[in-house]
């Protein structure tokens, strides 16, 4: 509420940026933007930054310039929850999407503020805050379905019960959209933690606000620590370490770089990564949420057993 | 049971009595060329290089036929003439009609079940009880089943619509050669796609008897070719750029190099890689059952199986007994003429496969393991490893850990069911596994915990064409069976 207030405010008062204070002559207190691991806020241990400026030029935020040591506590800490979330039940996780969903329909205006801040009109930005909203909505009924739709008894000719089930691939890195602050995130965290997968995601680096701020959200939400981490930084510096992770099961990577899709392919071949590229343009069309996205991070297994003997 | 229990000398001695006398396969009625050209656009052309190489049975070291070794021309050939097949042809058909073509592979198939049961055991070295009652059934019916697929795709992906991909370029390896090319080339027709074949160079004959087959049931030419070759025949078809799709059965090692090779473009792959699964045993299981299909999970095709049961855990309180069973058990295999309607364990494959299987007995040996080897005698000629277990092995032995694709068991033992699932899961394979209790409670908390893609409760080593097949972690990605295996030939579109 207090954040919903401020924000308006800010608003009415045009005054927007980190580092000014407000017109009340209030001084702001700003927000050290962190990144998301095992549940925990830290700050990168690199110690680096890269200064995030809106259009003119101003400063919005030291962001963390995360490097590959963050990456791979992010990975054990990924491992480390993956059994205890994958033991939930569905409808547990299922609730837990939607608390996410709760809260960030909640912080709305936050998040609105940070969009704008990074460049977006008003209206986008409500906009892929409601999409974002509803996405996690769309994922979170999804939890106790897909392996309805997407399972199968299998009747084979001898006499077993046969049945395949469909089971998450494990730990997901996931380079999120770039050209997207939040909307790239709920895309393809949501489909992954809603399959049982624990997820590291590099954020947007030119639209990493929202990242932080949504690691809020998902701390608020009951996600066990772990299950989702975010980090901010480079692309370029991270992408290899993203994909060549031995104890990754899976990258997913979106938008559409040639070269940067080949580099994730080849690498993923170190450990039969599963490989994922999603070359959506653009992340608010309703084709960008599907049950298939949640089955491409999924492994089938199919189990035998006798019949009367 | 009772009447037979002498407390000085439990164990049954299955071979004083048991002669079989030799009761071989018929090969009077197989054809067979001397030599076999490239199947490509419908009809057996000569390869543009003009060199073949010769395929000769394991068994007896004497060849069989020589075969077109395709070079890049010819793969290249191959690759347009499917293309041409799948643009003109193919994906133009009418989906029921391309179901009935399929159909009729498996019904010629089954007519000439024979013959191609009797050229598989040559070629490849499997006894003739297994390709007769196992391999070329499931291949027929593998065609059978994903024929009536070919017209009902829409209800394979609910909520969206799909289309084939292309042109799928398929390698398949030598432990079930006809089979392989079944599980290849039916769901990829049924899909929609056509096909370039090339089967392993060591068995290619019963790929070639199939090219025959799909002449003889009208197939329009292009849809599938057939193309012979050893791996840089294989390299071409991966690298090349009319392909769509790549559908890859071998080793990790080479489909790693197949993924890491088409990296760079937009083709899709499915790859079935390599196994090393854990054959679970507790206590509480029916422990002969269970040796049965321990017996059954490592020596089923000499042990040239992506998903034998190489590791067997047994619980430690049912350790003696189960081994001492299992090397009874063992005793009774029996080994050679692969023709041979009682032979059990036929030739290894090739001698490029005995000598790394020979390796790996060494190793086991050198790092400590205790080897037991039956006392069969096997033929002077040809390919052979006796069944061979190893005890006093630990998790991080090179025969716990590796792949050896040969009839060598490795034995460890366990206590709690937490201790075997970790062991079970401490390796980078994760193709099966297979469980051993009656206590039902217990098999769905194992084989849900077992991260592999196929797992047998109380049994091992079932297929069935409804029965998607595939691996975890390094043993591959994707499935092939059932319905799930017809996902990877379509593209998934939502609009």
């Amino acid at each position: 509420m207090d954040q919903a207030e401020k924000s308006k405010t800010e608003t009415i008062n045009g005054a927007h940026v980190n580092g000014q204070s407000g017109k009340s002559g209030r001084l702001d207190v700003l927000k050290t933007y962190k990144i998301y691991i095992d549940g925990k806020f830290p700050r990168t241990e690199s110690g680096r930054y890269y200064i995030l400026n809106d259009k003119s030029g101003n400063t919005l935020a030291n962001i963390c310039q995360s490097s590959r040591k963050d990456f791979r506590e992010a990975v054990v800490a990924a491992r480390k929850a993956q059994p205890g979330w994958t033991g939930k039940s569905a409808y547990n996780r299922s609730q837990i999407l939607y608390r996410i969903a709760e809260m960030l329909e909640g912080r709305r205006a936050q998040f609105v503020d940070e969009l704008t801040k990074q460049g977006s009109t008003t209206a986008q930005a409500e906009n892929e805050v409601s999409l974002s909203v509803d996405r996690l909505v769309y994922y979170a009924g999804w939890c106790d379905k897909y392996q309805q739709v997407f399972s199968a008894v299998n009747p084979v000719e001898s006499s077993h019960f046969n049945f395949s089930v469909a089971e998450p691939t494990g730990v997901v890195s996931a380079l999120s959209p770039e050209n997207y602050g939040l909307i790239g995130l709920v895309s393809v965290i949501a489909p992954a933690v809603a399959g049982g997968n624990t997820i590291i995601v590099l954020a947007s680096s030119e639209k990493p606000l929202c990242a932080v701020t949504f690691g809020e959200v998902i701390n608020s939400s009951d996600v066990p620590g772990g299950v989702v981490n975010l980090l901010t930084g480079y692309r370029s510096e991270l992408i290899s370490h993203f994909a060549n992770h031995m104890d990754v099961n899976a990258i997913v990577y979106c938008d559409d770089v040639q070269e940067e899709i080949s580099k994730v392919k080849e690498l993923s071949a170190m450990n039969v990564k599963r490989a994922v590229v999603y070359k959506d343009d653009n992340w608010m069309k309703e084709s960008s949420h599907n049950g298939y996205r949640i089955m491409d991070l999924q492994e089938i297994k199919t189990t035998w057993h006798p019949i009367g003997q | 049971m009772a009447k037979t229990k002498s407390k000085k000398n439990v164990a049954i001695k299955f071979d004083t009595d048991w002669k079989y006398d030799p009761a071989p396969e018929s090969k009077d009625h197989i054809r067979l060329q001397e030599s076999y050209d490239l199947f490509i656009n419908g009809e057996f052309s000569k390869p543009s290089s003009g060199k073949y190489f010769e395929t000769i049975n394991p068994a007896n070291e004497k060849k069989l036929a020589m075969v077109a070794d395709a070079n890049e021309k010819d793969v290249d050939r191959a690759v347009t003439s499917a293309r041409t097949a799948y643009d003109k042809t193919w994906s133009k058909m009418p989906a029921k009609e391309r179901g009935k073509y399929i159909y009729r592979i498996a019904r010629i198939m089954q007519e000439r079940a024979r013959e191609l049961a009797v050229i598989e055991s040559m070629d490849g070295g499997k006894a003739i009880r297994e390709s007769r009652d196992v391999d070329v059934p499931l291949a027929a019916a593998h065609f059978f089943y994903y024929a009536g697929w070919a017209d009902k795709v829409k209800y394979a992906v609910p909520g969206a619509s799909a289309k084939p991909l292309g042109v799928a370029g398929q390698i398949i390896p030598w432990n079930f050669p006809l089979l392989m090319a079944a599980w290849k080339i039916a769901p990829a027709l049924a899909a929609g796609n056509t096909v370039v074949l090339k089967p392993a160079e060591t068995t290619p004959l019963t790929a070639l008897k199939l090219a025959e087959i799909i002449r003889d049931a009208d197939l329009p030419p292009g849809v599938v070719n057939i193309i012979t070759g050893a791996g840089a025949t294989g390299a071409a078809l991966v690298n090349h750029p009319g392909i769509d799709k790549i559908a890859f059965t071998g080793s990790t090692d080479v489909g790693k190099i197949i993924q890491k090779a088409i990296a760079g473009t937009n083709k899709k792959y499915t790859l079935e890689l390599g196994g090393k699964a854990a054959n679970i045993i507790f206590e509480d299981a029916a422990i002969d059952q269970a040796v049965e299909g321990i017996i059954n999970g490592i020596f089923f095709n000499q042990g040239h199986v992506c998903c034998a049961g190489s590791r067997l855990f047994i619980q430690e309180s049912v350790a003696k007994k189960v081994i001492r069973k299992l090397k009874d058990r063992m005793e009774t295999l029996i080994v050679g003429d692969p023709l041979d309607k009682n032979t059990d364990i036929g030739a290894i494959n090739s001698k490029m496969q005995l000598d790394k299987i020979k390796q790996y007995l060494k190793i086991g040996v050198n790092e400590g393991g205790e080897m037991f080897q039956t006392s069969c005698s096997v033929p002077s000629k040809g390919f052979w490893c006796k069944p061979t277990l190893f005890t006093n092995v630990s998790q991080s032995s090179r025969i716990v850990q590796e792949e050896i694709f040969g009839p060598v068991l490795a034995i460890q033992t366990f206590r709690t069911v937490e201790e075997v699932i970790e062991k079970a899961n401490n390796i980078p394979y994760g193709l099966s596994g297979g469980v051993w209790t009656d206590k039902g409670s217990k098999i769905f908390k194992v084989t849900s915990a077992l991260r592999a893609g196929v797992v047998w409760a109380n049994t091992y080593n079932k297929f069935d064409p409804t029965s998607p097949f595939g691996g975890y972690k390094e043993s591959g990605v994707g499935r092939e069976g059932g319905l799930h295996g017809l996902m990877p030939y379509l593209e998934v579109e939502h609009n």
